[in-house]
């Protein structure tokens, strides 16, 4: 054989235990960091959730998750099961219906265009418009949602149903613009029209599909499902919001996470209270 | 400590990330991540702290099992000790501040490919006892957020007229769109490491010219 | 540095032509100037600041990089002049002059000193601007003024002297008061998303909205004519482009009439006619075979009319001549002509050997 001298060949037994040691010592600090974010990581998830929904409708207060599907409506657990469109039902301080809020998403001229829509059951049109998220050219696809005259288009867009409840009695469609004639159309923005497209497009499809299912069962969800949420003991924060979002959103948002342990098998004892501390911090950050 | 290579002090090993191996400038390792987020300060600063953490936790890791890690299976186990950090970060990230965790999108998972992490647990940890390993990580990460700080920050006053979101001009600031497109990345990148090496080259030229006065440029 | 003696190693037949670098750039300097002029009367006062900002800024920017690099001023051949007024002639002519400031020095710098200067450059220099500000200031390099405004000689687009850095405001109320009905919109953009043709009577009398230079189409032929019966220009680089483009779009009509405009239309409209002439034509950037010459001036026409239809941009010229300059090298490399005397058999054998 070759003069080299082979180096010491490392047994498989060793190889196997520091590999088993790295392992562990890996799990361990995964499933640490797991438990320790969880609570901040759902509060958080929660607060960017309500401020998008808040946005669309304002005087809401409090934010509850759905699905609709063929057999009804049902609060959106982990899993969203197949041909389900997810919506939010937003209600005011009293409890009452005060809009619904889904999401659309189309192909803009960079990348998908990500929009959050109000609904409004009583005027059966879309009556709000946010930007979810969008990576359209700056100074030219952001306006849809600097736009006054664009953003004039969602106060009352015209969504209803055809007579058979099966489809919209009219497609949301985006024109040129300067030439909406009817309650249906979306006045494009002038110079970016591939971006007010995707607009249109992500709210008609999202329309097409949610409002069937939804407008059927529109009376499950005219009062918030749980009363007692308001009734729950509010943590000392300071009072005062900013931008719509207003201390009432987090006391929901506690009293949802201690109502709702999020997968019990994951959360110790003391998980609750350490998201409290997280949450504490954020609501510090989210009034100043 | 290597035999043969001269023992550097505690603070030229933290100092070495930082300017003489800068990981962006002198190094142009973790390409990927440094075009791609630095659009703004903020997350090209979020972006350097969170590959720190991970370069500081993992080379920590390593170095302390470095005599028991076989050769056979060290990459591989690298990998996962890398892995297992990026996913602290990830978690670390969402609990802190989900704008900036949706602004960095899929480049926080894939700190794991970032060759800097894996060259340092390779080239130094590996070899080197825990403190001297961190104080070089932290030194590298530095260097790397420096860096990502220096594209995302002309990026963002150019681009947006801001930095760290405050506005620099005032409203009837004209964004230079391109910017903060990726063609907007590699100007930028280009400009620094222009100016890096210009220098570099001014000091090597001078160095020489030291001892044999007169004869600076032959 | 002792001059390296200079031993022609060449085959006969030697025959000297008394062209040089400097006496071809002058000259295609003088075939831009009437280009550059009916440009000032069609568009006035800020036509002319911005055709001499840009230029300005161009030649400053070469003096700059000649001085960093140590060598002696290229500014005697013209080409940082030449590469300024074709930057200038396909800007918009109210474009803010701080704007036009980064356009001339982004061409030179970017495109031309860090690629070593003239001749060593792979893309059109004065494009590379353009397609930066276009990227940078894409609202701006949009905005249109209204051609034989009646106050184009007594006042200035206010947009002109944006001060540097900021936005330059609004200028729909102004080219209103100006000229009445103006729509601020170029003939592509008006085809594109209002499918409304401007006539060919608009194009000739150069009554249409445009970048500085791109309204004269029968201006810039003669120019281009002098340039190739003078044999500073090769002559089959445009009529490629022009020829491709023109067929393209026929077959386009052919199949869709009610969509797709007109030959006619696709050669006058945009910068087609400027960019197959002055552009596409650049020495340094486009082919040498006589093969390669008419492959790229064909990709250039047809890239053109594809980006035009079916492109986010209005207009697809620059890109399509970015694009054929990126393939020049690629194109003469595949296009080699067979050495004189050798069959394809040999050539073959050759290349297995």
């Amino acid at each position: 054989m070759s003069e080299a001298v082979l180096p010491p060949v490392t047994p498989s037994g060793a190889m196997i235990r520091t590999l088993g040691l790295v392992a562990t010592v890996c799990g361990v600090l995964i499933v640490t960091a797991y438990e320790g974010t969880l609570d901040a990581v759902n509060a958080n998830k929660k607060i960017a959730l309500e401020r998008a929904v808040f946005k669309v409708i304002p005087g809401a207060a409090k934010v509850d998750e759905y699905v609709a599907t063929a057999t009804g409506i049902q609060p959106a657990g982990a899993a969203i099961p197949e041909g389900a469109v997810k919506f939010y039902a937003a209600y005011d301080q009293a409890g009452g219906l005060k809009g619904i809020a889904a999401e659309g998403a189309a192909k803009g001229y960079a990348d998908t265009v990500r929009v959050m829509y109000a609904y409004d059951p009583a005027k059966q049109a879309v009556t709000g418009l946010g930007v979810v998220s969008m990576r359209e050219t700056p100074g030219i696809g952001d306006k849809i949602y600097t736009d006054e005259a664009f953003l004039k288009n969602f106060e009352a867009l015209d969504v209803q149903l055809s007579s058979d409840m099966k489809a919209l009695a009219n497609a949301v469609k985006v024109v040129k613009h300067g030439t909406k004639q009817n309650a249906w159309e979306i006045d494009a923005i002038s110079g970016a029209t591939v971006t007010s497209k995707a607009v249109g497009r992500g709210i008609n499809e999202s329309a097409r599909k949610l409002l069937p299912l939804l407008v059927p069962n529109l009376e499950k969800l005219k009062t918030a499902p749980s009363p007692n949420a308001q009734s729950a003991v509010s943590p000392p924060f300071i009072k005062g919001g900013e931008g719509g979002f207003s201390t009432v959103s987090i006391t929901h948002t506690l009293t949802h996470l201690s109502q709702n342990p999020p997968q019990p098998p994951l959360s110790p004892p003391g998980g609750i209270e350490k998201g409290w501390r997280w949450q504490a911090h954020l609501a510090e950050e989210v009034t100043s | 400590m290597i035999p043969g290579q001269k023992q550097l002090s505690n603070l030229e090993e933290l100092l070495e990330g930082v300017w003489k191996q800068n990981p962006v400038f002198v190094m142009v390792l973790g390409m990927c991540p440094t075009l791609a987020v630095s659009v703004s300060a903020m997350n090209a600063v979020s972006m350097g702290l969170a590959t720190t953490f991970v370069l500081v936790g993992s080379t920590f890791l390593v170095s302390l099992l470095r005599n028991v890690i076989p050769k056979e299976v060290r990459i591989a186990t690298y990998i996962v000790i890398i892995a297992t950090f990026v996913t602290v970060v990830d978690y670390l990230i969402q609990a802190i501040s989900l704008a900036v965790y949706d602004a960095l999108g899929a480049f926080i998972q894939l700190i794991v490919v970032n060759c800097i992490i894996l060259g340092r647990a390779e080239a130094h940890a590996s070899k080197n006892p825990p403190l001297r390993s961190v104080l070089n990580a932290l030194g590298m990460g530095a260097g790397f957020t420096v860096g990502l700080f220096a594209l995302g920050g002309v990026r963002e006053i150019l681009g947006a007229g801001k930095l760290f979101g405050f506005s620099l001009f005032g409203p009837d600031f004209q964004p230079w769109v391109v910017m903060v497109l990726p063609p907007g990345g590699f100007f930028v990148l280009g400009a620094w490491l222009l100016l890096f090496n210009w220098l570099n080259s001014r000091k090597t030229d001078a160095a020489p010219a030291k001892p044999a006065e007169g004869h600076a440029h032959v | 540095m002792n001059p390296t003696p200079r031993i022609e190693l060449r085959a006969s037949p030697h025959v000297v032509r008394g062209n040089s670098v400097e006496r071809i750039m002058f000259h295609v300097v003088l075939a831009l100037l009437p280009i550059a002029a009916f440009s000032v009367w069609q568009y006035g006062l800020s036509a002319l600041a911005m055709l001499v900002t840009v230029t300005l800024s161009c030649v400053a920017t070469e003096r700059l990089f000649n001085r960093l690099s140590g060598n002696p001023s290229t500014l005697t051949d013209w080409s940082a002049t030449i590469t300024g007024l074709i930057l200038a002639l396909t800007l918009p002519p109210a474009f803010p002059l701080w704007m036009a400031v980064v356009a001339g020095f982004t061409s030179i710098a970017l495109g031309k000193a860090l690629f070593g200067g003239i001749g060593c450059n792979v893309l059109n220099p004065a494009l590379v601007g353009r397609a930066f500000v276009q990227a940078a200031f894409p609202v701006a390099i949009t905005t249109w003024v209204p051609a034989f405004a009646p106050n184009r000689f007594s006042e200035f687009a206010p947009t002109t002297f944006t001060p540097p850095f900021m936005t330059p405001p609004d200028i729909g109320e102004w080219a209103k008061r100006a000229v009445d009905g103006f729509t601020g919109a170029t003939p592509l953009a008006r085809w594109k998303f209002e499918n409304v043709l401007a006539t060919p009577a608009d194009f000739l009398t150069g009554a249409v909205t445009a970048s500085a230079g791109e309204t004269s189409a029968i201006l810039i032929l003669l120019c281009g004519a002098y340039l190739a019966i003078r044999k500073f220009m090769d002559w089959r680089i445009p009529v490629a482009v022009l020829a491709s483009a023109a067929l393209t779009a026929y077959v386009f009509q052919l199949v869709d009439p009610s969509r797709y405009p007109d030959p006619l239309f696709v050669l006058l409209s945009g910068g087609l006619m400027i960019g197959a002439v002055f552009m596409a034509t650049d020495m340094a950037t486009s082919p040498v075979t006589p093969r390669g010459v008419w492959i790229y001036g064909a990709l250039i026409g047809v890239v053109t009319v594809m980006i035009r239809y079916f492109g986010g941009l209005t207009e697809g010229v620059m890109y399509a001549i970015l694009i054929g300059n990126a393939l020049a090298p690629l194109i003469d490399q595949v296009t080699q002509p067979r050495v004189f005397g050798q069959t394809r058999e040999k050539a073959a054998m050759g290349k297995k050997a």
